[in-house]
């Protein structure tokens, strides 16, 4: 009597497994705590798309697809008028100072309030390219700021984070790769 | 009366009007043809800021770009399926609203029709129970007839065979 149907159990398990998947994705987490809304990128072991930016207004040399093969190396795409860039910019300080070459991509900024930015936070950058249209980043695959991509020596693409770097990010995913790609 | 004619009207009228456009005039081509081309090749693609609207209703800076990418590329002569092709080669296929059939794909085109034939699984099972269930019950053997004559006679004890 007691016996609970199958009738019954299917429904609701079918239900239950449902509006966990949902609620889940309502908060943006996927398993692994990682965000469901951040997407693999399409240019993975791809070489860097070809790209020649001119530097931020007199300011160095620009930045152009060549210089990024030969070394491991960072591509970070920033902006002055993006918080998270704010956030993250200690780390690349850091990682700057423990000897990574950084390139930088400056997105869709003024010139001025650029290179305040840098003028206040310091600049961790071996050289930067000014995107002010957008479009090298498009080329990129770009669609949240900021975001870094690990190039390997032959100037492949490895890895893209999207979003800040967070310490756990750098400890767990970026310096291990980092290291594997024998930087 | 006349209250309920005047705000059916207004129904009607609103049913009328066109939805608000993330299009700017400005953005449009001046060729009627490519611009409709325009508008159906920015209706498939998504726009990954948004993530669930297509990049012809959003009204972010990268889905701007990228409809603006999109009639660039068409006015240099590019079909359809390579301004697509342009858009997937630095998005991915997640930027395609009707996305391919792949093998990574394969659970989300056959997920609908697994979970219809695991429904019919399951109301043939119910009713082949059901039918199980009501059917005439087999008649007793001779050895119940003999313990249930026992328990009427009611003497209480249990003639196990």
């Amino acid at each position: 009597m007691t016996r609970v149907r199958p009738a019954f159990v299917f429904p609701v398990a079918i239900f239950l497994a449902l509006a966990a998947v949902f609620g889940i994705y309502l908060y943006q987490v996927g398993i692994g705590g990682k965000t469901v809304a951040e997407l693999p990128s399409a240019l993975i072991d791809r070489p860097v798309p070809d790209f020649s930016l001119p530097p931020i207004e007199g300011d160095g040399v620009g930045l152009a697809s060549t210089q990024l093969t030969g070394q491991v190396s960072l591509v970070n795409v920033w902006a002055s008028w993006c918080p998270p860039c704010r956030q993250e910019h200690p780390l690349l300080m850091r990682l700057a100072r423990e000897g990574v070459p950084i390139y930088g991509i400056n997105y869709k900024d003024k010139p001025d309030a650029a290179k305040a930015f840098l003028a206040e936070l310091g600049n961790p950058f071996a050289a930067i390219g000014a995107d002010r249209t957008g479009r090298v980043a498009i080329d990129w695959g770009v669609y949240g700021y900021p975001e870094t991509f690990v190039v390997d020596r032959t100037g492949r693409i490895r890895y893209r984070h999207v979003g800040p770097i967070m310490p756990h990010d750098l400890k767990t995913r970026i310096q291990p790769l980092l290291r594997e790609l024998g930087r | 009366m006349k209250r309920v004619a005047a705000r059916l009207v207004t129904m009607f009228m609103l049913l009328l009007s066109a939805p608000a456009l993330a299009v700017e005039p400005g953005e449009m081509l001046a060729d009627p043809a490519l611009e409709a081309r325009a508008r159906a090749i920015s209706a498939e693609l998504r726009c990954l800021v948004c993530q669930n609207q297509s990049i012809d209703d959003s009204n972010a800076d990268l889905a701007r770009d990228l409809r603006l990418l999109v009639r660039e590329r068409l006015k240099e002569g590019d079909s359809d399926q390579q301004v697509v092709a342009f858009v997937v080669a630095r998005y991915g296929d997640f930027v395609l609203l009707d996305p391919p059939f792949k093998a990574t794909t394969a659970l989300l085109w056959g997920g609908p029709a697994l979970v219809f034939a695991a429904g019919l699984v399951g109301i043939a099972v119910w009713f082949r129970r059901r039918r199980a269930e009501g059917s005439e019950p087999a008649p007793l053997s001779a050895d119940e007839e003999r313990r249930l004559q026992a328990l009427l006679d009611g003497d209480g004890s249990n003639p196990r065979p």
